[in-house]
């Protein structure tokens, strides 16, 4: 069911007090991607720890990127996961169970900036190299690489940008793609590591 | 002074307050059994298999609240209990299972008695750590105690290499213990926690609004040492109390507001209250499949309170209307300060009407029947006894017909249903109430899964009864496939069974066997008598005897099947039959099912 459907049934009067359950029912068919931030202790086994809550719970991860923080003790996950409402609360408050997990922010509802970064080796025969260089250029992206029939080109930008970029370079032929996961931060002087009393 | 890590191992323990540990030596753990051997504070019990062991400190724990505490080598000893630390973690019991690893060097290399345990048990514990230092071996174990007993309670294991228990290391427990323990990550709430009142205050107006409230009380309510205020809450305002398996004890099960438990084995009382009830407070309780069968249609006309510690359990399977984060108790205990006395209401008629229609009743042709044991246990211990149960359908007559008088006296695996866990949960909660009668309430396959700790038993001089229901088969599968798989009984005959009078005097217990009513009083009563060594009663019971109720598994109320109506439909097969015969049994299931069947379906045509 999608957000209007939703809405159309609210409209309807289909969501007055003693029907609780049922709105949740509606509320929770919305899927949504989330990208969410999880803060943890910088251990060994982390990752296998939030990854295995992922598996065994059933919830898919899209992308994830790892890396430390500006304080050391603290490690840094992006999770991107697709679920409803429900799904994502349930999500957040398993992470929140894990002894290890610090924090765990939602970004899909604040403002955030998000980024991902591509390297793309594709195809590109002299006579090509042309209409490569300007896509690169139009996507501010770089050529990092380049042999007589390749380019490797690195780029960064949202999941959209990024993946227009890869349908339009996909005609030369890609022969190898690697992305970091998207990482993101809110917007502002906003925080994760250093907000809120738990974190001093 | 300079210490192994072994002994401050111990030190360590001694100062958590550990009376006994429950282990098992192998090569991975000679330095920590060295140590034992000097230790005179704290009490090792050599099980035979360590599983026992993992249930014997599971028992022990929910005894009598404390954290429980096993011990294993490296590799197999340590896979060896995992069933035990999968049950604590089902059923949120405070446990620390302490294994020994290869030497640091050695771990990765596949080494002799290898496993990595610590990935093994990541998804069956509330926490684990190897530990790679000496020197952080105690902070180490002041968390994983600290961890197993707050918040929600769980297990937590601790995986210390061989090398890291044979280093030395300047230690004084007094000193170099930590007195608090500090995880900026983990902060659950706990009985001084600030209550959140607004939504104290929500409940108490639901409540008030409420014609049709039913209390629904889960294990949380024990964890927490509720049941002085759950009575009360139940008492202040005549709400009647159903609980669940594992908060059985939650309130006196023979006072006059309790229904018993509920779910798929529950009363049909208790089933039909909370399917009627306008207003469900659910304490310490979590909505598992066995209790609401199918959540769409459970309990459709209720709003909910849900009060539970674990902030996950809130919206897991079913949205509150309040969700109340927190001690169930401290929670309680404010509810209390300001919920509105209610009188009895015409539904408190209503759902006694139901008791006395609906009453748990087994054939009454004097024959020999779980249900009659159970009951005999009760009235012969003075409701005084300590009930361990294995898993299977006598663990279900056990929970409809073992009356706790209070909490931990009924102890059960729940969640996870482990076979084989009665005998050493029963040792367990013998060793921590040396003063107190103990019963294993066990079925002849269940008991056939862990017997060898009748050695343990024997060896210690417990007098844990252990009472097995031998029906010869595996009931409940059996039972399952009677009624759902058109009585294709695969693998379920237990016939060839060990005797079990002769096992037990093998082991150097009591032995007894029983197949009538007076038999079993018999045998009790020469149980009793028995003070310094195990007895098993082999208590034969006709092999297709069903629990009833039942509602089948994912589905409601409507679709479930009561004994009275399986009388009903039994007297008129055998209207004119003086004899029964197993062909007759039979074709009154058949008729019985179909007709349980039809109702099941009209209604979801209809719905």
């Amino acid at each position: 069911m999608n957000k209007t459907s939703a809405l159309l049934l609210y409209e309807q009067g289909a969501w007055h007090g003693g029907f609780f359950r049922v709105t949740n029912t509606i509320m929770s068919q919305i899927q949504q991607q989330h990208t969410i931030t999880v803060l943890v202790e910088n251990h060994a086994g982390v990752l296998a720890r939030v990854a295995g809550l992922f598996a065994r719970r059933g919830y898919n991860i899209d992308s994830l990127a790892v890396s430390v923080t500006d304080r050391p003790e603290i490690s840094r996950m992006t999770i991107v996961v697709n679920g409803d409402h429900r799904v994502l609360e349930q999500i957040t408050k398993q992470l929140n169970k894990l002894v290890e997990v610090l924090k765990v922010v939602d970004y899909t509802e604040t403002a955030s900036v998000e980024r991902d970064l591509a390297l793309i080796k594709v195809n590109a025969e002299p006579h090509h190299r042309g209409e490569l260089m300007q896509i690169v250029e139009i996507f501010r992206g770089r050529i990092i690489d380049m042999s007589d029939k390749t380019f490797v080109i690195e780029v960064t930008g949202g999941t959209d940008k990024l993946d227009k970029i890869i349908h339009l370079l996909e005609p030369y032929g890609i022969r190898e793609m690697v992305r970091t996961g998207i990482i993101a931060m809110a917007r502002g002087a906003k925080t994760a590591t250093r907000s809120g009393r738990d974190m001093d | 002074m300079q210490l192994s890590g072994a002994q401050i191992l111990l030190e360590c323990l001694k100062r958590e307050g550990v009376s006994h540990i429950f282990g098992y030596p192998g090569g991975a753990v000679l330095p920590i059994y060295d140590a034992i051997f000097d230790c005179k504070d704290i009490k090792h019990i050599l099980v035979r298999h360590e599983q026992g062991a993992a249930h014997m400190a599971d028992g022990f724990a929910r005894s009598t609240g404390k954290v429980g505490v096993c011990l294993a080598t490296s590799g197999p000893g340590a896979t060896n209990l995992v069933t035990g630390i999968a049950t604590a973690y089902m059923d949120s019991i405070p446990m620390v299972a302490i294994t020994g690893q290869v030497r640091t060097s050695a771990i990765g290399k596949d080494a002799f008695q290898e496993a990595d345990i610590t990935g093994i048990t990541m998804p069956i514990t509330k926490h684990n750590r190897l530990v790679k230092r000496v020197e952080d071996l105690p902070q180490a174990l002041a968390e994983a105690f600290y961890i197993a007993r707050t918040g929600r309670p769980g297990p937590t294991l601790v995986d210390i290499p061989l090398d890291v228990s044979r280093n030395l290391m300047e230690f004084d427990v007094n000193r170099d213990y930590p007195q608090q323990v500090n995880i900026p990550s983990y902060r659950p709430a706990g009985p001084t926690a600030r209550v959140p009142d607004v939504q104290v205050r929500k409940a108490a107006q639901l409540i008030a609004e409420a014609e049709r409230p039913v209390l629904y009380v889960g294990g949380g309510a024990i964890a927490s040492g509720a049941q002085a205020e759950v009575t009360a809450l139940a008492e202040r305002t005549n709400i009647l109390v159903t609980t669940t398996l594992l908060g059985k004890g939650a309130i006196d099960e023979t006072h006059p507001l309790s229904i018993g438990m509920l779910g798929m084995h529950g009363t049909a009382y208790a089933n039909h209250a909370t399917n009627g009830a306008d207003l469900l407070i659910a304490v310490g309780a979590r909505f598992d499949d066995r209790v609401t069968g199918n959540v769409e249609k459970f309990a459709t006309g209720a709003r909910i309170i849900h009060i539970d510690i674990d902030p996950a359990e809130i919206g897991k399977v079913i949205q509150p209307d309040v969700p109340i984060v927190g001690d169930v108790k401290a929670i309680l205990a404010e509810l209390l300060k300001i919920v509105q006395p209610r009188p009895a209401t015409a539904w408190n008629d209503q759902i006694l009407e139901w008791k006395e229609r609906f009453p748990l009743i087994y054939p009454n042709d004097g024959k020999l029947y779980a249900e009659y044991a159970i009951e005999t246990v009760n009235e012969m211990f003075d409701y005084q006894a300590i009930m361990a149960t294995d898993v299977g359908q006598h663990q279900m007559w056990a929970a409809q017909h073992f009356k706790c008088k209070r909490p931990r006296q009924w102890v059960t695996s729940g969640g996870l249903g482990t076979m084989g866990y009665g005998l050493p949960a029963a040792i367990g909660v013998q060793f921590a109430n040396p003063d107190k009668r103990v019963v294993c309430l066990s079925g002849d396959g269940s008991f056939q899964m862990c017997t060898q700790e009748l050695m343990t038993a024997a060896v210690y001089g417990l007098p844990v009864i252990t009472i097995v229901i031998n029906n010869r088969s595996l009931g409940m599968v059996r039972q399952w496939q009677e009624m759902f798989y058109e009585e294709r009984y695969s693998q379920v005959d237990l016939q060839a069974s060990p005797d079990f009078v002769k096992l037990a005097e093998a082991y150097g217990g009591v032995g007894m066997r029983a197949t009538t009513r007076e038999e079993l009083r018999d045998a009790l009563a020469k149980a009793i008598e028995v003070t310094d060594r195990p007895v098993v009663i082999d208590c034969v019971i006709p092999t297709k005897e069903n629990v009833y109720p039942m509602i089948p598994s994912g589905q409601s109320i409507k679709e479930m099947m009561l004994r009275q109506d399986l009388e009903q439909v039994k007297a008129s097969v055998h209207a004119d039959a003086e004899q029964w015969s197993f062909a007759d049994e039979e074709r009154v299931l058949e008729q019985y099912v179909e007709a349980v069947h039809s109702a099941g379906s009209e209604d979801a045509s209809g719905g």
